[in-house]
């Protein structure tokens, strides 16, 4: 797919749904959307720019290994599991809280970041996946 | 569906929460410690030097956690938490009674084991490509299946062992590994699949997946639901996954393909996964269903026992052989399902424990027979009793523990079950279990023989042996081998973990209770 219009659009359209999938995982909170949604839309990015430019320099532009961000996230969503071992709740059990900044108050809560650990693990183990597709298309 | 239900109980009490102190958090921990260990191996992937460390470490956590979580039992009886205080029957609760308590422990004793034995069996290749973090989520799925208080939750923790086991079945991506991996993953995929679309019907009969509620609402549903399809299903579904007669051949098939260390959690965990869903189900949710089944069970039994061991007869790779003793031996402990009396469910029990400590054990010492004698196969080994004499006592121990002699563990359960089988009347029932202890005697004296006794036999290609370990070798089986001589010398204290197990297994109304009535802090 070496055309000169994909791999001109690719790199936009890639941070345009990384973007995207952000917005999507936010909103999961009260809204349709989530985690797991916005991971597949983070990992389509990645797959489509990969699709444009080639595998390496995606791998380039995420640092990471996919799949320890995969690990990363599930580390984050056990994590967020465990802080309700200080409160003296059950495992999992959803906690909140608000931190108020001069001008905007943040509603945090462990749900949410479970949420993120979610996003992290279907990220890094679709792209994984996508990535090794791709490079086994090139040899 | 409306149910009528059989138990009565106080639903509210459920609603009554409690501050759930850090010591309730054994009934989760022996699951999230190596949840929490594999993901962080996974991020340091290729730091490779570190992960035996972090993994033993977790895996000492876990044990511990453990350890404390039978100690809890013993004393409080089963432990319940529910997680995020959905409460009960909507949340997930995980309920760790004696026998999900037992097998647990035992289970993350023989990884641990397993574990060291890997610093020697898995280079630095094996370690990259993730045998660590997939043992640490393959534990995890173990003890999930064997401590969740919820079919569709134990559906889930069955997927993450399978998944894992798919990761440590292939590594090293040799053709003969991927070809055994096909056939494993194919078939447990249908036996997976067989127990899915079971949950989804039982949860269309009985409107709720929690396994207390479900044993609570069986007997008013007897008369109008379907409630021996869903049992014959799940007989079919746990059947295959335990490796049991007509749905085995996939075990043969795949488990002498990976590493030693892989095929030795494989055979000591995975297969008694399922015996622990059977007994799950049949006892504390279906116990009617298993009456009624229990000739097809008794039939399922005695063909697995001696055709499994028949089998073994005729391999000459000692890991093959060694797959169809655990086949064996999973016919032994479905003869307890069968009968179905307290003393042959506290058999059962037993035999679980001694047979996930033994065919460990077993699959670790034709690791160390490998390093030893340069072969997996019985027509190249030979003269190991000369050059290696504790090796040969080793041997020796296992077998007998295998074939259920004196002094080591398997006496004790085949005892158990025999005398249940008489008490029964079921005469062929008993005849089997001893006839296959017979054979189980002859296959393992066969290995004995032509490798320890024989001498060496000339090599087709230069041996690559290499001295065997004294601590990730002997050690490890030697470690395994503690239990084993314990349960056969001292039986006491694990006969009353049997017997607890099993009569919390003839009696739901306590481990419905656990749920609905003492919400242990939630």
């Amino acid at each position: 797919m070496q055309t000169v219009i994909f791999r001109t659009a690719a790199p936009y359209l890639a941070s345009l749904m990384v973007l995207f999938s952000v917005f999507v995982l936010l909103r999961g909170h009260n809204e349709p959307g989530g985690g797991f949604i916005g991971g597949l839309i983070a990992a389509s990015a990645f797959a489509i720019y990969g699709i444009a430019c080639g595998v390496a320099p995606v791998r380039r532009a995420m640092y990471f290994h996919p799949m320890a961000i995969a690990g990363f996230g599930l580390f984050l969503s056990a994590a967020a599991g465990l802080l309700s071992l200080a409160m003296g709740v059950p495992f999992l059990t959803g906690l909140w809280t608000k931190v108020y900044l001069p001008g905007v108050t943040i509603d945090l809560s462990s749900v949410m970041f479970f949420d993120f650990g979610v996003y992290f693990v279907v990220v890094g183990a679709i792209t994984s996946i996508a990535l090794a597709l791709e490079e086994r298309e090139e040899d | 569906m409306a149910a009528e239900t059989s138990v009565p109980v106080d639903t509210s009490a459920a609603f009554v929460l409690g501050v759930t102190s850090l010591i309730d958090w054994a009934v989760i921990a022996p699951v999230a410690l190596p949840i929490l260990g594999g993901a962080l191996l996974l991020m340091v992937r290729h730091r490779t030097r570190l992960h035996a460390a972090v993994a033993f470490a977790v895996l000492a956590a876990t044990f511990a956690a453990c350890l404390v979580l039978l100690w809890r039992v013993m004393g409080e009886g089963t432990q319940v938490m529910t997680m995020g205080r959905w409460l009960p029957p909507y949340g997930i609760t995980f309920q760790a009674d004696m026998l999900g308590a037992a097998f647990a422990t035992t289970a993350t004793f023989a990884t641990t084991a397993a574990a060291v034995f890997a610093l020697r069996d898995i280079n630095a290749t094996g370690r990259r490509y993730g045998f660590y973090p997939f043992l640490l989520l393959m534990i995890a799925g173990v003890n999930g299946a064997f401590l969740t208080g919820d079919i569709f939750n134990l559906y889930v923790w069955f997927e993450v062992f399978v998944i894992s086991s798919f990761g440590l079945l292939i590594l090293g991506s040799e053709r003969r590994q991927i070809d055994g991996a096909v056939k494993y993953a194919v078939l447990n995929l249908i036996a997976t699949t067989v127990f899915l679309i079971t949950t989804g019907y039982l949860y269309g009969v009985f409107g709720t997946l929690n396994m207390a509620d479900i044993a609570r609402k069986a007997d008013g549903l007897r008369e109008s639901g379907p409630l021996m399809t869903i049992a014959t299903l799940y007989l079919l579904a746990f059947g295959m996954k335990a490796a049991a007669f007509p749905l085995n051949f996939w075990l043969p098939a795949s488990y002498h393909t990976p590493r030693i260390v892989t095929s030795a959690m494989f055979g000591g965990l995975l297969t008694k996964v399922g015996v622990y869903a059977l007994l799950r189900t049949f006892t504390t949710l279906f116990p009617v269903e298993r009456a009624v089944l229990s000739d097809v069970i008794a039939v399922v039994a005695v063909l697995t026992m001696v055709l499994g061991v028949l089998g073994a007869l005729a391999q000459t790779d000692i890991r093959r052989t060694i797959g169809f003793v655990v086949i064996s031996g999973i016919g032994t402990m479905l003869a307890g399902l069968a009968i179905g009396s307290p003393l042959a469910l506290s058999g059962t029990v037993l035999y679980a424990i001694h047979s996930i400590l033994i065919m460990t054990a077993l699959y670790l010492l034709a690791g160390l027979m490998r390093e030893a004698g340069g072969s997996f196969s019985l027509h190249e080994l030979g003269g190991l009793y000369r050059s290696h004499p504790l090796l040969a006592a080793m041997m020796l121990a296992l077998m007998l523990a295998a074939a259920g002699l004196p002094p080591l563990s398997g006496l004790w359960p085949k005892v158990m079950l025999v005398k249940a089988a008489i008490e029964g009347q079921a005469w062929w029932l008993t005849g089997a279990i001893l006839l296959s202890s017979v054979l189980t005697t002859i296959v393992l004296g066969r290995v004995f023989a032509l490798s320890f006794w024989r001498p060496q036999q000339a090599l087709a290609t230069p041996a690559d042996t290499r001295p065997i370990d004294p601590i990730a070798g002997y050690g490890t089986v030697l470690v395994l081998l503690v239990p084993a001589v314990w349960i056969g010398l001292w039986p006491e204290p694990f006969l009353r973990i049997a017997e607890t197990a099993a009569a919390g297994l003839a009696d739901p109304g306590s481990y419905i209770g656990s749920v609905f009535s003492a919400q242990g802090g939630s």
